[in-house]
């Protein structure tokens, strides 16, 4: 009875054939179009990817949401940060003048910029949410230099595909697509609500922040960038370090 | 219910091609007795449904666990006041529960299978709604016909269920009132709704569709929703399957499982 006809037998298969060439068809394109994150792999590949893929299509160079100056946090949460390390309060005992941003990889003109050489060049602040992936969230203005402007200064060249941001403490790192480093509220961060510094439990000195990804893609005390066209080549090459531990590459969920 | 013998039953003798060979009885016993209950359409995407929805709910606790605290507005932290708060240790240090201890981190996996889940479930969605109109389901299965929407009815049929009455025989094979009704809901009100909260969750669609949040009062309000309909959720799947263990479970897990409508000892 449940015998299956030749018609519906040949039907399926052509469809399945169809269905098949069509995945590798996609996965192709999506490829060539920068729509497969680094850690498309393992378990949960196709979920990350698919939610990176679907984002990248959507949503171009929107803007993240911006607050007016009254719905500032009155009290941010600076969240728990792991000990730092001697260079680091070696340094926060000279305000931080020998703080400095090494910018290398695929750069006309690869530069160590010190931390007053960032403070005067052009800058642009914006009152944004910061939302942890805990739930928690806070209003603040943060201050900077636009990592675009930065890009542009180092003559980033045209094949660099992402750009690696290190942090002082020295197993934390991440990485930008183009999308989200040349976007114009990307800012290598300098000072929050009204203070010319950034605060330490902020991430002071200098702070990566993305405001259309979750709070960990902004990583704390930035010491330098690497720009380069293979991401693979860093770590693990999951494009950071969240991904090692279960946290996808691409935060904008 | 002979009349609604599907045609699909019947076909299935067609192309097995024994429909001249089977003896007048037997023909007549199946009449009597149908045996199709849920398309194949129904089942698949139910099951489909039910583990994507299990593992957004286990996932979706172990993210709460990181933070059991809720608010109302834009922004909420520690430092704010909260809505209501989840009598529940967390999975971090920063959080004051009251209990002596931290659990340990499991947002990493949570977190990746609340998203590929939630991807699967919004597939399988699609597809059911697909089949569902045009397969005339909806119609034809779960939308309560006029009459049984009068208030008497509608009273019947919430006082039988107050009383935990065993749904009657009929009701093995149509959807009673309230069942539809509530299906409804939960297909067309509270799972595009979660689909909406969740995405107001994220920065960068916000960034692109930015009153997605801001007409639900602003990303702590839209989380919070968020997790007051994944409670909605769960008080459905208990009245679930508490109406299922009532009406026979064996009869009603076989229904959705092999497509047969009860027969036998627990047809009576």
């Amino acid at each position: 009875m449940s015998k299956i006809s030749r018609r519906r037998f040949i039907t399926t298969g052509v469809a399945a054939a169809a269905g098949l060439s069509g995945l590798a068809v996609a996965s192709k394109l999506a490829g060539r179009y920068g729509l497969i994150p680094p850690d498309s792999g393992g378990l949960y590949g196709p979920g990350t990817t698919l939610t990176y893929a679907a984002q990248r299509v959507l949503i171009r160079q929107s803007l993240a949401r911006e607050f007016d100056r009254s719905q500032i946090s009155q009290k941010p949460l600076a969240n728990e940060v792991a000990p730092l390390p001697d260079d680091f309060k070696r340094m926060e005992k000279g305000s931080f003048a020998d703080w400095h941003l090494n910018v290398t990889g695929m750069a006309a003109r690869p530069t160590s910029f010190s931390l007053a050489e960032l403070k005067r060049f052009p800058s642009r602040s914006h009152i944004t949410e910061i939302a942890c992936e805990e739930g928690w969230s806070y209003i603040a203005e943060w201050k900077g230099v636009p990592l675009s402007y930065l890009l542009g200064r180092v003559g980033a060249l045209p094949q660099v595909r992402y750009v690696v941001y290190h942090s002082i403490q020295s197993d934390w790192w991440d990485s930008l697509d183009m999308a989200d480093a040349l976007h114009p509220q990307t800012l290598i961060a300098t000072g929050m609500n009204g203070n010319d510094d950034l605060p330490v439990p902020f991430g002071g000195p200098l702070r990566m922040r993305v405001p259309r990804q979750l709070g960990y893609k902004s990583v704390k005390y930035i010491t330098g960038l690497t720009l380069t066209d293979d991401i693979k080549r860093f770590g693990k090459g999951l494009g950071s370090t969240e991904p090692e531990f279960g946290y996808s590459w691409y935060a904008g969920i | 219910m002979a009349e609604s013998l599907p045609i699909a039953a019947k076909s299935e003798f067609v192309a097995g091609g024994s429909f001249a060979i089977v003896s007048a009885d037997v023909a007549e016993a199946v009449s009597r007795q149908p045996t199709h209950r849920h398309a194949v359409f129904v089942r698949i995407t139910h099951w489909l449904s039910a583990l994507a929805f299990l593992a957004l709910l286990v996932s979706g606790a172990e993210i709460v666990l990181s933070h059991p605290r809720f608010y109302w507005g834009e922004t909420g932290n520690v430092n704010t006041d909260v809505l209501f708060k989840l009598p529940v240790p967390s999975s971090r240090a920063l959080v004051p529960t009251g209990y002596g201890y931290v659990l340990p981190d499991q947002n990493g996996w949570s977190r990746a299978l609340h998203f590929q889940s939630a991807w699967l479930l919004v597939f399988v969605g699609v597809l059911y709604v697909a089949f569902g109109i045009s397969k005339q389901h909806f119609r034809r299965h779960l939308l309560p016909a006029r009459s049984a929407l009068a208030p008497k009815a509608l009273a019947g049929s919430i006082v039988e269920h107050l009383r935990f009455k065993r749904p009657s025989e009929a009701e093995a094979w149509s959807y009673n009132v309230l069942q539809r009704l509530t299906y409804l809901f939960v297909i067309f009100v509270v799972f595009p709704l979660m689909i909406w909260t969740g995405l107001a969750m994220s920065p960068a669609f916000t960034s692109t569709f930015p009153s997605s949040v801001t007409w639900l009062g602003g990303r702590q309000s839209a989380r919070t929703l968020h997790f007051l309909l994944t409670v909605f959720l769960m008080a459905f799947l208990f009245a679930h399957i508490f109406m299922i263990v009532l009406a026979g479970f064996r009869s009603r897990m076989s229904a959705m499982i092999t497509g047969r409508g009860p027969q036998g000892k627990e047809r009576a």
